[in-house]
């Protein structure tokens, strides 16, 4: 058998021959393993049953994926918006903006509402308050359910804990514990149902769940071919899974216990910047490069609905949805943020304010209001509420709303 | 020449597409009167869609922020 070159970071005792030799880090079901290449050989051809052999495999993947494409078409009977017909239009969003926090020194990257409704954390490029970071580019924050602690990491390769004190003196940073360990930048991470576990994503391509207190690696996924920009937890209520989207154009849903890829969607033209669950947890949106923001059925297995404009080039970079489901607000790179009729696939609203690119969206826990960060160095938090078409000849809004 | 690994992900691959190509899936009519039902029964609950009333809006102006 014949060895190819490969670029071997390590060198060492193979976990297979025990011998001293140039080691590959393969998975072997989800466990980090380093073998040599001879063992990866004999792995590799232990695994094939009768018959099989790198051209039969790449026909059957073929003809799968044929198999997949021709029954997700057969359950293809109708689009979303033409289901949605008989559903009375909204009239115009009216927003109030109610903050513009001006306290960051640098461009918003990330915030998080914690459940109390009245606080959010957000990081940006140096944070200078709550909590300082070693590092410049703080790329991803999440507030702990019980409001006691916010994880956040970014070109540190890290996700750490930072409890949470209404002592203003006290060193935060000096109480930090360091829980996730990537091999590349930290993109978004999240605390699941309880303060104990965090799930993380990373450009190096996986996502992994964490247990906070020992700081162990509990269950990674593996699936995505590129940098995974974003995730998001499933609402309570429909079980262990998460959603993520990376570079690789793919949105992909994950079983938190087995680490199974579960369903995977590929039909955005770009990297997908930010997923978020449908509130009843049976759909997902994403916001891509591609300027568009789309809908994931879980059930159907397929995108049901685009929500584009001509006018709309600039990618999206954060999506969220009220909490009925019915608006999902997207920020984008060209400083707006619209506002989608979800059912209809239509746009309501298109919000300006911000004097740089809107890098992140969030509705409130309560759904009263929404925040947006932006590389402006600032956080608006407005509130809306629509008003039915017949009360639309009374006001002389119009659907633009500049805030000051 | 050896394609050990290309082997082992093309094995991979293949495995997860049949996993894939297994589920339940349902009709896309079926789904999307699901997604509409959800939206139609929380409109009512949804601030963003209805409004806060001065009273109760916790973001009314008299209020400070300040940072922790």
């Amino acid at each position: 058998m014949c060895d190819h070159t490969f670029v071997a970071i390590t060198f060492g005792p193979c976990d297979s021959c025990t011998l001293n030799k140039p080691l590959m880090n393969i998975y072997l079901q989800n466990e980090p393993v380093n073998y040599c290449s001879l063992c990866v050989e004999m792995m590799a051809c232990q695994g094939l049953t009768q018959g099989e052999n790198l051209a039969s495999l790449k026909a059957e993947s073929e003809g799968l994926k044929l198999r997949l494409e021709e029954e997700r078409a057969k359950l293809h009977d109708v689009e979303l918006h033409q289901a949605a017909e008989k559903v009375e239009p909204l009239g115009q969003l009216v927003t109030k903006a109610r903050r513009s926090l001006k306290g960051h020194g640098n461009k918003v990257l990330c915030t998080d509402w914690c459940r109390d409704k009245r606080r959010l954390v957000s990081s940006s490029q140096v944070t200078e308050h709550a909590v300082t970071m070693p590092c410049t580019w703080v790329m991803a924050c999440a507030y702990a359910p019980s409001g006691c602690a916010i994880a956040c990491g970014g070109l540190d390769n890290k996700c750490s804990v930072y409890p949470l004190s209404l002592d203003k003196n006290e060193n935060l940073s000096a109480k930090k514990k360091s829980v996730a360990m990537h091999t590349n930048y930290l993109s978004a991470c999240s605390f699941t149902n309880s303060d104990m576990q965090i799930l993380t994503s990373s450009g190096d391509g996986t996502c992994a769940l964490w247990d906070v207190e020992s700081g162990q690696l509990l269950q990674s996924f593996h699936g995505h071919s590129a940098d995974v920009l974003s995730l998001d937890l499933a609402p309570s209520e429909t079980g262990n899974t998460f959603v993520s989207g990376g570079c690789d154009k793919k949105a992909n849903v994950w079983d938190m216990r087995s680490g199974q890829n579960i369903q995977s969607f590929e039909t955005h033209e770009s990297d997908i910047n930010s997923v978020k669950y449908y509130p009843s947890g049976d759909a997902f949106a994403t916001g891509s490069d591609d300027a568009t923001c789309r809908l994931y059925d879980l059930r159907a297995d397929r995108e049901v609905a685009i929500y584009s404009k001509e006018s709309i080039i600039f990618g999206a970079s954060s999506v969220d949805f009220s909490i009925s489901g019915r608006l999902l607000f997207a920020g984008y790179n060209d400083y707006t943020i619209n506002v989608w009729d979800v059912l209809k696939g239509t746009r309501v609203s298109i919000l300006f304010g911000h004097e740089n690119r809107v890098s992140t969206v969030r509705v409130s826990p309560d759904g009263t209001a929404f925040c947006s960060g932006s590389w402006d160095h600032t956080l608006r938090v407005r509130t809306g509420r629509y008003l039915s078409l017949s009360d639309t000849h009374t006001h002389t809004h119009t659907h633009t709303h500049s805030l000051t | 020449m050896s394609g050990s690994s290309n082997i082992v992900a093309m094995k991979k691959i293949v495995q997860q597409l049949r996993f894939e190509a297994n589920i339940n899936r349902v009709k896309v009519s079926q789904a999307a009167a699901e997604l509409q039902q959800f939206c139609m029964q929380n409109a009512l609950q949804d601030p963003l869609l209805t409004g806060v009333s001065s009273s109760t809006n916790p973001f009314r102006t008299q209020k400070l922020c300040s940072f922790v």
